[in-house]
């Protein structure tokens, strides 16, 4: 036995198989390059992370065992059933919420090692660097999260909650007195009060940064503060001289921060704006000023008619938007689909990048919804064919189409690259109000006279215009 | 001076992982963005080994011991709920690819206006 055990627990034979968890980290992202793949590949990431908690879980204490085993059971019981139960409409703050019980992980463990190792009183420098480091972008994270999950799900008003101009400077002194405090432990201060202080200021930061961005904005604040977490992560694994959480935690930072930077172009807003706030809510101040301005009268429209128009199209091209997410229609609208394509109507569905509340967030909803994958065309791939298309069926997107962002110099989303529907020879716009998107502009699209309105949640329109057509 | 080169190897590693992350995440298409975001976020669970790393250097006191069954809770949260959601969005996408409708040709109906 003690043979055995020396065996399992001798340091290089943890590191091989952190290796080969992190290795499997690696093959399973590259898995989810390809939607054939894809569930293979987090397989495979899955069975990495278990290697590496096993290899873990054998190098532990005796005595220890009723904390973790207390632990993994909890986490279990409120995981499980998380992930089984929630819409695939709320994904974004489900994502949210995971990220943010990650970054609370961070910071709690770097709290833990503070105390058990006295203040750091005798841990080399670097090693204090890196766990105040985690600290800190873990509090942020954590709680950055949990306003972004509450946002997104209605608990609190999605509408920027600002503090107006001092905003940045609040900010910005919060950041300060975090670093500072940081810099004080580092430099040997062992004071757990200067610790929690601390976390304090950096758990105020996550959420004063946060509180002031808009719903429109979310999804890239979202994979900002993945790419946290993930940094986070790695400065933990320094910190621990654990080569799997390096590995792990560096490669999520390399993914949120490219996705971040993907979405940001795709909005045409830097990142440090979306960050400084403000502007993807109802009332931002930019936003209003194009509203009011429109000359133009707005048609409105019936199911009937809308099915009329739709049976004697050759080509249909339906714009997906958040609208669709929130009144869960991607089944009406599968089905709309399936009785054009009996009527020998071409479906397609043009995918805008930052549809919905997150990228590739339209794509999961339709393919929950049985939408054979090759209908579901990119904004680069779509643009092009409105041209030839009889009409385009906007359901619940609104800013994605604006072709403000295209004429109109002053537009707050000016040169954020859209879809361009107002090329396609009409154009049905099913739209709960008049009310602007959460980027709070007025559309010109809606006073074209190309343009009708089909107003009233998505569901219940996109299944009158399905039993209307039926009746044809 | 172990000291140092653990942490010049640590750095490294990091480094390169950074890299890697670059060139793999960059190959995935925008359509698997939500899956991406949601399985990356699974793995940063991986916190989870930094809860149980500590717990073995162990600490008396009930406080620490709270801290950290909460930390593992979290991290076990993250790493369990995070790929069974990636699993579910991903199921979806692989039920393809069925026979689309036939004919999508113009059998001679107008054009709507």
């Amino acid at each position: 036995m003690p043979l055995a055990t020396s065996f399992l627990q001798d340091q290089s034979f943890l590191d091989v198989l952190y290796i080969l968890a992190f290795g499997l980290f690696i093959q399973g992202l590259r898995g989810l390059s390809g939607p054939t793949t894809a569930v293979r590949g987090n397989r495979i990431a899955a069975v990495g992370m278990a290697i590496a908690v096993i290899a873990t879980l054998l190098n532990v204490n005796e005595g220890n065992w009723g904390l973790i085993a207390l632990g993994i059971v909890l986490g279990t019981a409120v995981g499980v059933p998380a992930a089984r139960r929630v819409k695939m409409t709320a994904m974004p703050q489900m994502v949210a919420l995971f990220n943010g019980v990650g970054g609370g992980a961070v910071f709690l463990i770097s709290w833990s090692e503070f105390r058990l190792t006295h203040g750091f009183s005798s841990t080399a420098t670097y090693v204090t660097i890196f766990s105040l480091f985690a600290a800190i972008v873990g509090s942020v994270s954590f709680w950055g999260s949990n306003i972004a999950f509450g946002k997104l799900q209605e608990v609190i008003p999605g509408r920027p909650i600002t503090l107006g101009s001092s905003q940045q400077l609040v900010n910005l002194l919060l950041f300060a007195l975090a670093v500072a405090a940081g810099v004080d432990i580092a430099a040997g201060d062992q004071s757990e009060a200067i610790f929690i202080g601390m976390l304090v200021c950096a758990a105020l930061l996550g959420n004063a940064v946060v509180l002031p961005i808009g719903g429109a904005d979310m999804p890239v604040v979202i994979s900002l503060l993945n790419a946290f977490t993930g940094l986070s992560a790695a400065a933990t694994g320094i910190a621990l001289n654990n080569p799997a959480l390096i590995v792990a935690g560096m490669i999520v930072g390399a993914s949120g921060s490219i996705l971040t930077n993907l979405m940001a172009t795709a909005m045409n807003r830097s990142i440090p704006a979306i960050v400084a706030g403000g502007f993807g809510g109802g009332g931002a101040v930019e936003g209003a000023s194009g509203a009011g301005e429109h000359a133009g009268t707005v048609r409105s429209t019936s199911a009937a008619d809308a099915a009329i128009q739709l049976a004697y199209a050759n080509r249909v091209v339906i714009v997906p938007g958040y609208g669709m997410a929130v009144a869960q229609a991607q089944h009406a609208v599968r089905e709309l689909t399936k009785e054009l394509e009996k009527r020998q109507v071409e479906v397609s569905y043009a995918i805008h990048p930052v549809a919905g509340r997150m990228p590739g967030h339209m794509n999961v909803l339709l393919a929950e919804a049985d939408v054979p994958y090759d209908q579901l065309k990119e904004m680069d791939d779509a643009n092009p064919e409105f041209q030839r298309t009889d009409v385009s069926l906007v359901i619940g997107a609104n800013d994605v189409t604006n072709p403000a962002a295209k004429n109109t110099p002053s537009s707050p989303i000016y040169g954020m690259p859209i879809l361009e529907v107002s090329d396609s020879h009409s154009v049905i716009v099913i739209k709960r109000s008049m009310n602007p998107g959460f980027a709070g502009i007025e559309n010109e699209l809606y006073y074209d006279p190309k343009t009708t309105m089909l107003f009233g949640d998505a569901k219940s329109a996109v299944s009158e215009i399905t039993a209307e057509l039926a009746q044809i | 001076m172990i000291l140092a080169s653990t942490l010049t190897t640590n750095l490294a590693i990091l480094v390169l992982a950074g890299f890697i992350g670059f060139v793999v995440i960059s190959k995935v298409p925008n359509t698997l963005h939500t899956p991406l975001m949601s399985g990356t976020n699974a793995i940063h669970g991986i916190v989870l080994l930094g809860g149980l790393l500590v717990v073995g250097l162990s600490g008396n006191g009930t406080f620490n011991k709270v801290i950290l069954v909460v930390a593992i809770a979290f991290g076990t949260i993250n790493v369990v709920g995070g790929f069974l959601v990636t699993d579910r969005m991903l199921e979806m996408f692989k039920s393809k690819p069925k026979a689309r409708a036939p004919g999508k040709d113009d059998d001679g109906k107008g054009k709507a206006a």
